[in-house]
């Protein structure tokens, strides 16, 4: 056997032996648990162009031309943060889609908590992006600040939504 | 294309704990690639000194893919939210293991020595029993908190172990330099200690699961360190003399450490006490030196770690009771360099007599080099993280420190004979983990492995449901 074949296949051994350490290194990395929020609904890919179009993201506002009316001002809120309850921390970005609250199963974001409804109030995107909050006729009433909703409101960045002992806000 | 449309469609999205899945398909993938490694390292060798692809290639390839296939189904059926990890590296350090050992019976020189025997096919045979234990326990033990009620009679049961070399008639004869081989007629020769090793686990698990509170929290301060009560520090006591025992009896080394080590490390996980490690260390010190100081054998191991070149010249004098082992492991990591000589193309045959068993790790480090031998001693860093993970990720205090236990066990055997032979503490006779040519080593850490997959098993099986549908509930009204 040729020097130059022993020295590639010795070489090889190594990079394999190497490579096998770094793909269980990397299997490590995506086993550590965490939390992560997945789109649901209609099928992703055809979701993603219908979402670009219907409500571009605040980075291409600019080059949008067509599509449903008026853009979001800049310093829109960007993601959905969870600052008090059994959930705090969590956070959802906020790409155009509506988000549900609520002890249902089916609520975007479910509220573990006996004082919260199981439809409670949603938030969405108003055609001008503006955020709005909407109660949906829960027991207890959902309170933006400290004034309890009667009609979908529009929210202000960092205002405390509080339902039940859960409160939101919505951040940059 | 669906941007023509502008119908709108609801986009929710949810919440979830990235929870477990299970990663079985994970380490299938995993497996196919620690099974082609060693069957590249098969065909490397051969052709490094035969010049032809070796014949024996398809069965061995065959022999451990099969072992791993089995032991995948098994996981798969038995197991199925466990570590998919650990299998696939300890296929891959088995794998190597068998393949050094072949490399090592093809060597001339060692087949005119007189105590020659073809280890590879025994080492096969042993490998597939292991296979097999690891399978019983992922079968037979359903849950590991049962083990919890054999706390004291597996602390007999391990006592037992670890003395049966001394009876007389059983103990295999001290040819080695250490009494802990058994022989049973028939069988050949085992050495219990490897199994003692997984059995006081078990007992140091129960007891300090049912003692921590006592021992964490009744206790003195004094200079900034916990000092125990004196009743508590009974069983840390008993251990140390047990170890020191063994130390003068059995005139082994590494089990006594292996014991203290991982009594010291599961006293300090259950308490979160650093007073029991610097315990730990003071009488471990003491131990050494008091025995050092009157055993020969003992005496002899430390003088080869501080002198191996006196020690070589000794043995070359042919003095009796000197090896020139330890010098000549150490000068092949030094031909070896950092990328060795290729697999096949070493000279560490040189060493001799146990060169495919407490050696081995010289055999690597002169023939794949220091590339080769810290990629080993990561594979070996991986099975232990794995271990502690598991330890985290469990739910009962049982389970998390058996799992410590167990890993660190693997972790300071590790270490103490890697470190032996690489001479950065005396060396004593351990067989590294899956690799090292010795049936009771890789038939106890397929077990090893085996109750640390069931422990991670359960760890990572994601929690039941709640049984009521919260919907249905009522929601309470605030009543001001």
């Amino acid at each position: 056997m040729s020097e130059l074949t022993l020295t590639v296949m010795r070489l090889g051994f190594l990079a394999v032996l190497w490579l096998f350490v770094i793909v269980a290194v990397q299997v490590i990395r995506s086993d550590l648990f965490g939390t992560r929020v997945t789109q649901r609904g209609s099928r992703r890919e055809s979701a993603r162009p219908q979402q670009a179009a219907r409500q571009a993201p605040p980075q291409q506002r600019g080059q949008q031309s067509g599509g449903g009316g008026g853009r979001q001002r800049r310093g829109a809120p960007t993601k959905l943060v969870v600052s008090e309850g059994t959930l705090t921390g969590t956070t959802v970005a906020l790409q155009g889609q509506t988000i549900t609250l609520g002890r249902a199963h089916d609520s975007t974001i479910v509220l573990d908590d006996d004082y919260a409804s199981s439809r409670h109030a949603r938030i969405y995107p108003d055609r001008d992006g503006q955020w709005i909050v909407e109660d949906l006729g829960s027991t207890n009433g959902t309170y933006l600040d400290r004034n309890r909703l009667t009609t979908p409101t529009p929210i202000p960045l960092g205002a405390p939504i509080r339902i039940g002992k859960t409160v939101i806000e919505l951040r940059k | 294309m669906s941007s023509t449309t502008n119908s709108p469609t609801h986009h929710t999205s949810t919440i979830g704990a990235i929870g477990a899945p299970s990663r079985r398909n994970t380490e299938l993938a995993l497996l196919v690639f620690a099974v082609v490694i060693p069957v590249f390292a098969y065909a490397n060798v051969g052709l490094a000194i035969n010049d032809e692809v070796p014949t024996g290639l398809l069965g061995y390839g065959l022999g451990l893919g099969l072992l791993a296939g089995v032991g995948h189904l098994v996981v798969r059926k038995f197991a199925p939210y466990a570590d998919p990890l650990m299998l696939p590296l300890a296929t891959l350090l088995n794998g190597l293991g068998l393949v050094v050992i072949w490399r090592l019976d093809q060597s001339q020189r060692l087949q005119l020595s007189s105590t020659y025997i073809e280890a590879s096919p025994r080492q096969l045979l042993n490998s597939a029993l292991g296979v097999a234990l690891f399978i019983a326990v992922l079968v037979f033990l359903k849950d590991h908190r049962v083990l919890q009620r054999y706390t004291y009679i597996s602390m007999a049961a391990a006592m037992v172990l670890l003395l049966l070399p001394l009876v007389p008639g059983l103990g295999a004869d001290e040819t080695f330099g250490a009494k802990i081989w058994i022989s049973i007629p028939g069988l050949g020769t085992i050495q219990p200690g490897e199994f003692a090793k997984i059995i006081i686990a078990v007992f140091f698990a129960g007891y300090l699961m049912v003692k921590r509170d006592a021992l964490a929290l009744a206790s003195r301060r004094f200079m900034g360190l916990y000092l125990p009560r004196g009743r508590d520090l009974g069983p840390i006591l008993v251990v140390w003399a047990m170890s020191i025992l063994i130390l003068v009896f059995e005139t082994d080394l590494g089990s006594s450490l292996l014991f203290f080590g991982m009594f010291v490390i599961m006293l300090y996980v259950a308490t979160e006490r650093t007073s029991w490690i610097v315990f730990g260390l003071l009488m471990s010190a003491v131990g050494a030196v008091g025995v050092a100081s009157f055993e020969p054998h003992v005496q002899q191991r430390v003088q080869a770690w501080l002198d191996p070149m006196k020690e070589y010249e000794l043995s070359k004098q042919g003095i009796i009771g000197h090896s020139e082992q330890s010098m000549e492991a150490l000068w092949a990591f030094g031909s070896g360099g950092t990328l060795g000589t290729g697999l096949g193309q070493g000279n560490s045959d040189l060493i001799g007599f146990a060169a495919n068993s407490d050696f081995i790790l010289a055999t690597f480090g002169e023939e794949l080099g220091l590339a080769g031998v810290m990629a080993i001693l990561l594979l070996y860093g991986l099975i232990v993280e794995r271990g502690i993970r598991t330890a985290l990720a469990a739910r009962d205090p049982f389970g998390k420190l058996l799992s410590v236990g167990l890993s660190g066990a693997f972790a300071l055997q590790v270490f103490v004979v890697a470190g032996g032979v690489l001479g950065l503490i005396p060396l004593t006779g351990m067989t590294l983990p899956f690799v090292a040519y010795g049936g009771s080593s890789v038939i106890a850490n397929w077990a090893l492995i085996g109750i640390l997959l069931r422990i991670s098993d359960t760890a990572r099986r994601p929690a039941p449901m709640p049984a009521a549908n919260p919907d249905a509930e009522m929601t309470q009204v605030v009543r001001p």
